[in-house]
């Protein structure tokens, strides 16, 4: 355990070297996340309380969902573990004493760990220079948050992970990364809250594990949900499937491994 | 240290062979190769491009599967026991890093001795003694995408050895590197084999480095072990001529003489071919006798001609 967590840590400093790269995408998630709040303004003012929202929930909820893209990694896509194993550098990583998945979750943890303060804190600041935002009521509400994020790490590292498997068998992500794209975006309320979605889409689109990544986060930011029960139970269970598929594939994959490049 | 018993493995490759259809081969890397390696030796693992080289070393470190044979390692199953195996081998391949791109080699080197679970004190004294063997103090707070590739290759080298290692896995550790800095590696090498007893598997192109370090030679070609043995045997096993190089006054037909035959002209210089049991000096004393010379001189065969004869066929049953 010690291990995994002085992975995350070096996974942490190795993503704190480039910082001018993370000013300039926080700045940009801060710019959408203005453009964002002004479409959904619009929307409320045209159809006040939809799906149980309020405009400063609305507003909130963009500012938060920008703070969230990159600790979550809304726009999917594969870790760096893709490039190596089309460059077959994955050999390395198979030469060292630990875990393949657990590496790479401690890896992700710290990118996420660091981005949460370099990617998530300026939108929400950002936003809240402008709008009156709606903050956590509680510090106990705040906490909730930080589990609820957690999670959504965890579940955002499964779905990343298998994609990143995928590469075993087809040899080129773009494809994958293209649906889990588009995917990830719709289905986590990225472009419009889950909560709007109509009848039985919404529905569906509320159970899929893209609703734990940030619809959940942002309902218990929010204090729309309190059940944190559910919530927990609902994302830590799509962590352990996704996780225990992870863990599967890991293996099929290690019978049938080719490292690519001698 | 290891035991390979009739290994086999295979691939899978897919060819397209109509419009949509793919048709599937099974193409072997490695055919039924047996070897063992005693605690200690330092053996050279030899052949050209795709005969199997690499795919035997990642058998041996677990990462591959055989197909079907037997292997251990350190009395492990590598492919079932891989982590396990990790903790008491090291590997470096020459045209990967296991250092972290992004932070200074002394970072890499901390994270590592955590992988292996290294106590702080030995990690320091190892650390101080690989610093001074490889000689890393210049670099060790540079970042890793700043080095040369010479110190990287000490870098990783030193990353490989930070658990003490009873077995060093080499693949082309001195591929694309300088004179100076093979010497350094070699050295380092070589010590690390006489000193502490580390058992040292080479894979390389590099011939230098067999014939400097290596008291063993295997050599496989086309999935199969061509050779097993000590240098001296290939070199007579495979009976390389030595080469008289003549420079005459001037251009003359092939030079005529018992004991040896010409086997390339250029102008006034030509090669003779001298077979190892001829005598050179009765040669060179013949050719001086009838022609006008202005040089001479006798090259020993090269492990590369060697290598070219052993990989061209013509190989000796020599186990």
């Amino acid at each position: 355990m010690r291990l995994y967590a002085w992975i995350a840590a070096y996974a942490l400093r190795r993503y704190s070297t480039y910082r001018v790269a993370a000013l300039s995408a926080t700045f940009t998630n801060t710019i959408f996340g203005f453009m964002r709040a002004g479409v959904l303004i619009a929307l409320w003012h045209a159809r006040p309380s939809l799906g149980g929202y309020d405009v400063t929930d609305a507003v909130t909820f963009s500012f938060l969902t920008q703070a969230l893209i990159e600790p979550v990694r809304i726009f999917g896509g594969s870790l760096d573990l893709t490039e190596r194993i089309r460059t077959g550098d994955i050999s390395i990583d198979l030469h060292r004493p630990v875990d393949l998945q657990g590496w790479w979750l401690a890896d992700d943890l710290g990118r996420a760990g660091f981005a949460l303060f370099s990617r998530g804190v300026p939108p929400l600041l950002g936003g809240a220079l402008v709008f009156s935002l709606r903050w956590p009521s509680s510090p106990a509400t705040w906490a909730a948050f930080a589990g609820s994020v957690l999670l959504a790490m965890l579940v955002s590292f499964g779905l990343r992970y298998l994609i990143s498997l995928t590469v075993f068998w087809l040899h080129d992500d773009r494809g994958v990364n293209g649906i889990s794209l588009i995917t990830s975006m719709f289905f986590s309320g990225m472009i419009v809250p889950l909560v709007v979605f109509p009848g039985r889409l919404g529905t569906v689109a509320q159970l899929l594990p893209w609703a734990a990544l940030i619809q959940m986060p942002a309902d218990v930011f929010l204090g729309r949900r309190t059940d944190l029960l559910h919530v927990y139970a609902f994302q830590g269970g799509w962590a352990a499937v996704l996780l225990a598929a992870g863990r599967l594939l890991t293996m099929t994959a290690r019978r049938r491994l080719v490292v690519n490049g001698g | 240290m290891i035991e390979v018993d009739e290994v086999c493995k295979s691939f899978t490759v897919r060819r397209r062979s109509g419009r949509l259809r793919r048709s599937r081969t099974l193409v072997g890397a490695v055919d039924r190769i047996s070897f063992t390696v005693a605690a200690g030796e330092f053996v050279g693992y030899l052949g050209p491009n795709g005969a199997g080289k690499s795919t035997t070393i990642k058998m041996l470190t677990g990462i591959l599967t055989p197909t079907s044979g037997r292997v251990r390692v350190s009395g492990l199953d590598p492919s079932r026991q891989r982590t396990a195996l990790a903790r008491r081998i090291g590997v470096v391949f020459g045209q990967r890093t296991t250092l972290w791109w992004d932070l200074p080699l002394r970072d890499s080197l901390t994270l590592v001795r955590h992988l292996y679970r290294v106590e702080r004190s030995t990690h320091q004294a190892r650390l101080a003694e690989l610093t001074e063997l490889l000689e890393l103090g210049a670099f060790l707070d540079t970042p890793v995408r700043q080095l040369s590739l010479g110190q990287r290759m000490r870098g990783d080298l030193a990353a490989a050895l930070v658990h003490d290692p009873e077995l060093l896995v080499l693949d082309e550790p001195t591929i694309g590197l300088d004179v100076i800095s093979k010497a350094t590696v070699r050295a380092f090498l070589t010590r690390l084999n006489t000193e502490r007893g580390t058992t040292i598997l080479l894979t390389t192109h590099d011939l230098g480095d067999v014939e400097r370090l290596c008291r063993r030679v295997m050599v496989i070609d086309h999935g199969r072990l061509a050779y097993d043995g000590s240098l001296p045997r290939l070199r007579a096993a495979l009976d390389a001529d030595r080469i008289l190089i003549v420079d005459l006054a001037r251009a003359a037909p092939p030079i005529e003489v018992d004991g040896a035959r010409v086997v390339r002209t250029d102008g006034p210089r030509q090669w003779l071919a001298i077979p190892p049991s001829g005598n050179a000096a009765a040669v060179v004393a013949a050719v001086a006798a009838r022609h006008e010379v202005e040089d001479i001189s006798l090259r020993e065969p090269g492990i590369e001609d060697l290598i070219t004869r052993l990989y061209g066929g013509g190989v000796p049953a020599d186990r």
